[in-house]
């Protein structure tokens, strides 16, 4: 420093200035990470977005054997499918072909984890959002259908990628997607209604 | 004190039931409202419970609560899901609602020359106290189309409601003297105080008790994270009173070298 | 506010963020006064710095009318209104600026666009600008000395320091010290009674309800105070713009051959004191019901107001002052 300028050349207490200004710092840090907070956690669906979430319900008596339905639950498809003895019959025979037959790494509410992957078989609920990148897969019920080949057992095919899934949602082998088709929590309040979004039926809230 | 000294006070009053006692008590009854205190406090949940009861079955007639959720009451005033659906949510209305009344608003702008307020952020606009001395100061007053008016807020349209909790009173003004701003004296009508002419179903302790836990109700859903504001408020502050001390000292290290 | 998470708090920090930024700015403003800061060489800086003021004062009544409260709509029909003065193109002005024949959406939107878009980009332009304007000249000191024309052997200037680490860590305390302030407000009390939030803005717009008593939030009201202090609707507004305005000249009207208070005599230093006091007591007047004594007081302040700086090419001239040492006269704080 030149001798005739403002700053001094006294001792400097090296120590103590890097360990305050590690201090301050370190402080400093904290503060903006606490303070990031709130900002990051404002994106988060609002109160209103919730209450869209809300369970939504169906009835379920106007739905003919082999008819599905599509309603909106959180802003996502859901399929409905009332499935006729024949088509629950399809879903056996090919475990060999599946990625999870048996649904151990997919997911859906425990009483969705069997081969009809359904609390009543009858009934098949899904989330129509394919487990690959999203798409929303088409339904394809014949079995045999042209453009799937002789050995299709009838289920849903996805337009995107070529993802096939079976009659419950179960992922064949040479799909790009790995997991089963979502199963999303649902119940029954009573023989006709079906409501989604909640495991117990006389429960009000959000699952 | 001063809120058991008229609650003592009105108590007397009713309990002597004619007029010409409370006459005797001269400008006791009601000669400072203007000094009532609302006294509310958002973190006595109990109260903003009984106040949201309170709400629920008087006021959600005609009054919404446009911007609350009733989600966010249950979350708010520790009410299980399935207490809020039993005491507080009207007949229909899901958890994710607003607080919404069920009279059409131009019925309501018919019946009462305006549509009743939204009742959201009245706490905030008005103030609590004067919520609370709004809904104490009603008098019954048969020129009105109501057949009440208020102190607080002459010529409301709002009908005394609470009427059938807090009985009737009659407001008794007396002449004064003024001199008016351009200096000439004239002739002021001035309140001077209440006397009950029907007792109600409750008590004027219990009335009092009730305005309270509505007005706190109330303030409560004008700004229904205050309480969670201030409690995390003295942490920021702390932490930013370290952080600023540490600066400092390392200021003071590096301004050694000015001279 | 209710909806999203954590909305509260950052709707909070805006609103009392705006007035800190206010708070930030007069003081700032006041320094350069108190310092001479606006002297030359530094007239450009000045005249870009009261650009930036002007830009903030339109991003903040642009921005405390989009909450569209009862105080929001009236707030917003007595400022555009004030354009209606304006000889001739008045109440044209006042129409294309609204849009519509009142306040009404296409107002709100189009103030919208120009809180969140326009002048904040407008703001962060002419702040740049500022900062170049400042390192042309260097900054001022107290002293008022051009420390560019000592220059050692290094070709530093001999009383020059480092911006950092003397001055970060200096403004690291200051920032501290704010943010303190500023989360005692943001927490405990937000509306800061009724200045930094006030109480009429809970109740939404309604066309058919003036608040009884209308008030500008508290960095206009010294203006406002001003406007109605005058008992005549076209001469008060203009009065009004003149008080602004007469800071922009300010770098002209001051003739004092030196820059800071500390070598000025008791002239200039009573003349800026009284001016603070003018300012801060407009201010207070400007919350009060226009009526009776504040209506008095308000004219009084304003004349003191302006005598400021009409006065200043006067006094500033025969005023005493001693003479600027060479070097910077540092006087360390403790």
């Amino acid at each position: 420093m030149a001798g005739d300028g403002v700053i001094g050349d006294n001792q400097v207490d090296t120590s103590r200035r890097g360990f305050l200004t590690a201090a301050t710092a370190t402080t400093g840090a904290i503060g903006v990470a606490f303070a990031l907070v709130p900002f990051i956690s404002s994106w988060m669906p609002s109160e209103r977005a919730r209450a869209f979430g809300a369970p939504t319900e169906l009835d379920i008596s106007k739905l003919d054997p082999g008819q599905m339905v599509i309603v909106f639950w959180r802003k996502q498809p859901i399929f409905v499918v009332r499935r006729t003895p024949a088509m629950l019959a399809s879903l056996a025979g090919h475990d060999d072909r599946l990625k999870d037959p048996t649904s151990d790494n997919s997911n859906q509410p425990p009483y969705a984890k069997n081969v009809q992957r359904s609390r009543n078989p009858e009934y098949l609920v899904l989330i129509g959002v394919c487990t690959h990148l999203g798409c929303m897969p088409k339904a394809r019920f014949e079995a045999g259908f042209p453009e799937l080949g002789a050995d299709w057992p009838g289920g849903f095919f996805c337009p995107c990628h070529g993802s096939r899934f079976d009659l419950s949602g179960r992922v064949f082998d040479g799909s790009p997607a790995s997991l089963n088709l979502v199963v999303p929590p649902y119940a029954y309040p009573n023989a006709h209604t079906l409501v989604i979004g909640v495991n117990d039926a006389n429960q009000k809230g959000v699952a | 004190m001063r809120m058991i000294k008229r609650a003592l006070l009105l108590a007397c009053v009713l309990a002597s039931g004619t007029a010409a006692a409370a006459a005797e008590e001269g400008a006791g009854a009601g000669a400072d409202w203007l000094t009532w205190r609302a006294a509310d406090d958002v973190t006595n949940t109990a109260s903003v419970q009984r106040g949201a009861r309170n709400f629920m079955s008087y006021c959600l007639g005609c009054h919404a609560l446009k911007y609350e959720r009733y989600s966010r009451l249950g979350t708010d005033l520790d009410l299980t899901p399935e207490e809020l659906q039993k005491y507080l949510i009207a007949p229909g209305d899901k958890p994710g609602d607003y607080i919404l009344t069920t009279m059409p608003a131009s019925d309501a702008a018919t019946w009462f020359g305006k549509t009743p307020p939204d009742l959201s952020l009245m706490a905030r606009a008005r103030g609590a106290d004067y919520l609370y001395q709004f809904l104490k100061t009603f008098y019954v007053d048969s020129s009105k189309p109501t057949g009440a008016n208020n102190l607080r807020l002459d010529a409301t349209a709002m009908p005394a409601v609470l009427s059938e909790l807090e009985g009737l009173k009659r407001a008794v003004f007396k002449e004064q003297q003024e001199t008016g701003s351009d200096g000439k004296a004239m002739t002021v009508r001035v309140f001077d105080h209440f006397e009950q002419v029907a007792p109600g179903r409750l008590s004027a302790a219990q009335y009092d008790e009730f305005v309270h836990d509505t007005v706190n109700f109330l303030d409560y859903v004008s700004e229904p994270t205050q309480a969670a504001r201030r409690a995390l408020g003295i942490w920021v502050v702390l932490f930013l009173l370290v952080f600023t001390w540490l600066s400092w000292l390392l200021k003071q290290q590096y301004w050694k070298d000015v001279h | 506010m209710r909806e999203v998470q954590w909305g509260w708090l950052i709707r909070y920090l805006h609103s009392t963020g705006a007035s800190v930024f206010f708070i930030v700015v007069y003081l700032h403003m006041f320094r350069s006064m108190l310092y001479g800061s606006y002297k030359a060489p530094r007239e450009l800086l000045w005249l870009i710095g009261m650009l930036v003021y002007f830009a903030l004062m339109a991003e903040a009544f642009f921005g405390y009318v989009l909450p569209w409260g009862n105080m929001s709509f009236w707030g917003a029909q007595v400022i555009v209104n004030l354009f209606g003065t304006i000889p001739v193109i008045g109440p044209d002005l006042v129409l294309w600026i609204r849009g519509d024949y009142g306040i009404a959406d296409a107002t709100l939107g189009r103030f919208f666009a120009l809180h969140v878009a326009a002048v904040p980009l407008a703001i962060l332009l002419l702040v740049a600008l500022h900062l170049v304007a400042l390192h042309q000249t260097g900054s001022n000191n107290p002293d008022g000395i051009e420390i560019k024309e000592r220059v050692g052997a290094d070709g530093h200037p001999l009383d020059g320091i480092p911006f950092h680490p003397y001055y970060t860590v200096k403004d690291i305390v200051g920032i501290g010290v704010m943010l303190v302030m500023l989360a005692i407000v943001v927490f405990f009390v937000p509306t800061f009674g009724g200045l930094f939030l006030e109480a009429p803005n809970f109740e939404p717009a309604n066309p058919l309800s003036t608040p009884e008593h209308i008030a500008p939030v508290w960095y206009f009201t010294p203006y406002y105070a001003m406007l109605r202090a005058v008992p005549d609707q076209r001469l008060g507004a203009l009065l009004m713009f003149l008080a602004v305005a007469l800071f922009v000249v300010l770098p002209w009207l001051d003739r004092s051959p030196v820059k800071s208070m500390r070598y000025r005599g008791m002239l200039s230093r009573g003349a800026l004191a009284l001016f603070a006091v003018c300012f801060i007591a407009l201010g207070y007047l400007g919350l009060q019901p226009a009526e009776g004594i504040y209506v008095i007081l308000a004219r009084i302040f304003a004349c003191g107001y302006f005598a400021f700086f009409l006065l200043m090419p006067w006094y500033s001239r025969i005023d005493k002052v001693k003479p600027v040492p060479e070097r910077v006269v540092f006087h360390a704080h403790d």
